[in-house]
């Protein structure tokens, strides 16, 4: 069962607070503090009160505790088995962990979960190149050192960045990763493109970085043929706002980074005239551009 | 006074808690403030207001800093806004942590941790009690006594999550802690897999008992709501371990009651371009259908069938026609449309070799293709055929009513960023 007190944020408060008494250092400040920042907004009152009153007996009016030991963070079998059924994931060895849970069943198949419309040409995950590479650059961003990548620019060119790795990013859509970087003239490269990587140990970085730079996408969304339903799912991963402004006229203020510009177009295209682009103009007259382009094809 | 979390309602004497007994009771709230947004208070009208407006308080204590509002002439909005691209982990899992307890459960849950420290104990019920009052309790004032009946059945529950085994020694059964395996867990694995694994949530279970670290990963085409299903996919998916049976309660799509069906499930299917996941199952007379988990509310296991592997033969046939969750499982009907192409946009080709889930793709000429497929259902392929617009030279369907169907609506676009023109037929 996934939904269980044992995992709840007042229980991890509560083993956080009885550490503390437990230790002789607990008072009423650090209390709040813990709940205040484990827990949620309105559980100050109920867990310090319910502690302090003895309704939980488990910490006397002193602040200490009969309790004899640190509460322990063991795993459960549910935590146990949902480890076991993502050692199968070939994404695992990424990580390089070496996790042995001999006499433990996975809680489900992976096999049985088919991502029907993910792309075809996701990383290589299994390439024991792609997992040299990723393993340094995962280390490279805990301990923030920079390194020098040798990758093919879009003309097939060798190209080489030194730079500060920032994080990565994965695409479920796109099955792929890329590492953000600082320090160089590009923003991000994709990991299964790199030729080689390695720490860098000199000082000739860029001062100056691209930040993430995000546009809108105005769009009015007629609900007709469940539209209203299948956009809002299918933009749903961006920061957005909605609004009704007629009987069965919707506005949308979708957020989105400027570098994925092309993949809006597209995406909006992909909904036909149930949703109609009207901002930004630059958005709107790139959907134009490509309307006029196949007007002419068809009509040539 | 707004912090404080019991609010006795004076009316029906009812008190206001931050948690929740039943997960259910919140799945739909959460998905609406998330995926839609833009409904006032007035529009809830399927329960009460005062669960509205309880359910609303209950989410803006736990994902207050996602919480956003909004005047509309309808009146006030609420809405959750979250950039799925920020490196934050799913502010969603939250929910999962809001089940709540008795008084009784979470003071025995540290004695029993505390008593069971100790790796070599081994102690009946009985024998549990006496320590637990003798040691732990017996200092506080206003004393609680916990009946062997309530120790009993929390011992149990331990045994079922494997945090104790019990063994019987005499007549008596004695109780000790399971042992646990060395494992070494990985902070950036495990947040890796928290968001993007089934039941992920699971994952930030572990996670909270690790010290926090640097967050390494963020996600694009993130759909953090699946969350909100993971009960319902896990159950699905160990019925589908099992070979079996599960009888399911979904949301009539017209009417106002679920509707209770047997199923054969057989395979999940998850969209990584909506968020959508649909258990892809068997029902009587041996129809294929396809369900979306976020309208189921319940699964019941109800056992083993016999047989099964027919079940799988027949999807393995059906499967290598359907481009999508429709298991429209008549005739098969041929697609093809060609794309053109200008010197340097080679990317095309690779767009459709990478976005292809089935059919083939063969080049025509130097900057022409065409793809072409056989599907049981290819109006599940207008929308993607209208993200090549602007390169579609032409399009062959079986099902003319696709073709249809493709130029009306590219005619209906066309009018509406650019004006009137002729159709194209």
């Amino acid at each position: 069962m996934i939904f269980s007190e044992l995992y709840g944020t007042y229980y991890r408060a509560v083993a956080e607070i009885l550490k503390q008494a437990v230790n002789g250092t607990l008072t009423e400040k650090p209390m709040i503090e813990i709940v205040q920042r484990r827990a949620f907004s309105e559980s100050v009152t109920e867990i310090c009160n319910s502690l302090k009153s003895g309704k939980w007996q488990l910490i006397l009016p002193d602040y200490t505790t009969l309790l004899k030991h640190e509460p322990e963070d063991r795993l459960t079998m549910l935590e146990k088995r949902w480890l076991k059924t993502i050692l199968a994931d070939k994404r695992i060895r990424l990580f390089g962990v070496k996790i042995d849970l001999p006499d433990v069943q996975p809680l489900f198949d992976l096999a049985d979960i088919e991502y029907f419309d993910k792309y075809g040409d996701g990383d290589d995950f299994e390439s024991i190149e792609y997992i040299k590479n990723f393993t340094l650059i995962l280390q490279a961003i805990k301990d923030k050192y920079p390194l020098q990548i040798d990758i093919p620019d879009r003309k097939g060119q060798l190209m080489r960045i030194r730079a500060v790795p920032e994080h990565l990013e994965y695409s479920e859509k796109d099955d792929k990763f890329r590492l953000y970087v600082r320090g160089a003239g590009v923003k991000a490269v994709n990991i299964g493109k790199i030729i080689s990587v390695k720490r860098y140990n000199g000082s000739n970085l860029r001062k100056s970085y691209s930040e993430r730079h995000e546009e809108c996408a105005v769009l009015e969304i007629t609900d007709e043929r469940n539209s209203l339903e299948r956009c809002l799912f299918h933009f749903a991963h961006f920061k957005k706002e909605v609004e009704q402004i007629a009987d069965n006229r919707y506005r949308a203020k979708i957020f989105y980074d400027a570098g994925d510009e092309s993949e809006m177009v597209i995406r909006i295209l992909s909904f036909g005239p149930m949703v109609k682009a009207v901002g930004s103009e630059r958005l709107v007259n790139l959907i134009k551009e490509r309307l006029k382009r196949q007007k002419k094809l068809w009509t040539e | 006074m707004p912090h404080l979390t019991t609010i006795y309602k004076e009316k029906k004497g009812v008190a206001y808690r931050e948690l929740i007994k039943n997960f259910e009771k919140i799945r739909s709230y959460m998905r609406d403030f998330y995926i839609y947004g833009f409904k006032s208070r007035g529009s809830y009208t399927e329960k009460s207001l005062r669960s509205y407006d309880d359910e609303k308080r209950r989410i803006e204590s736990w994902l207050g800093d996602y919480m956003s509002f909004r005047w509309t002439e309808s009146g006030k909005t609420v809405f959750l806004s979250v950039d799925s691209r920020q490196p934050r982990g799913n502010p969603l899992f939250r929910a999962w942590k809001s089940k709540s307890f008795t008084d009784s459960d979470i003071t025995l849950h540290f004695i029993i941790s505390d008593i069971f420290y100790d790796c070599s104990a081994a102690y009946s019920c009985g024998e549990l009690l006496q320590i637990i009052e003798a040691d732990y309790l017996s200092r506080f004032d206003n004393l609680t006594y916990f009946d062997q009946s309530t120790l009993r059945k929390k011992l149990k529950e331990y045994v079922g999550c494997g945090i104790l085994s019990e063994r019987k020694s005499g007549n008596k059964i004695l109780y000790s802690r399971t042992k646990d395996p060395y494992i070494c867990l990985d902070y950036s694995m495990l947040s890796f897999f928290s968001e993007i694994a089934p039941c992920g949530v699971i994952g930030s279970f572990i996670l909270d008992k690790l010290p926090a670290e640097q967050q390494v990963f963020t996600f694009k085409h993130h759909y953090i709501t699946q969350t909100l299903d993971s009960e319902i996919l896990l159950a699905l998916l160990q019925c589908i371990s099992k070979k079996g049976m599960a009888e399911i309660e979904i949301d009539g799509r017209r009417s106002k009651h679920p509707n209770v069906l047997r199923i054969v499930p057989i395979k999940i299917f998850i969209s990584v371009q909506n968020g959508r996941q649909y258990v892809i199952a068997y029902t009587g007379g041996f129809v294929l259908q396809s369900y979306r988990i976020d309208r189921i509310k319940s699964v019941k296991f109800c056992g083993e069938i016999e047989n099964h592997e027919k079940y799988l033969s027949d999807f393995a046939i059906k499967r290598r026609h359907m481009w999508g969750a429709s298991v429209r499982t008549g005739k098969v009907e041929h697609i093809e449309f060609t794309v053109n192409t200008e010197d340097g946009e080679e990317y095309i080709y690779r767009r459709l070799m990478r976005e292809k889930r089935i059919g083939e793709v063969h080049r025509l000429g130097k900057n022409k293709y065409v793809f072409s497929a056989d599907v049981y259902d290819s109006t599940e392929m207008i929308p993607w055929i209208r993200t090549f617009i602007c390169r579609i030279e032409d399009i062959k369907a079986d099902n003319y009513a696709v073709v249809r169907s493709i130029k009306q609506d590219f005619n209906a676009m066309y009018d509406m960023y650019c004006g009137g023109g002729d159709d194209i037929q």
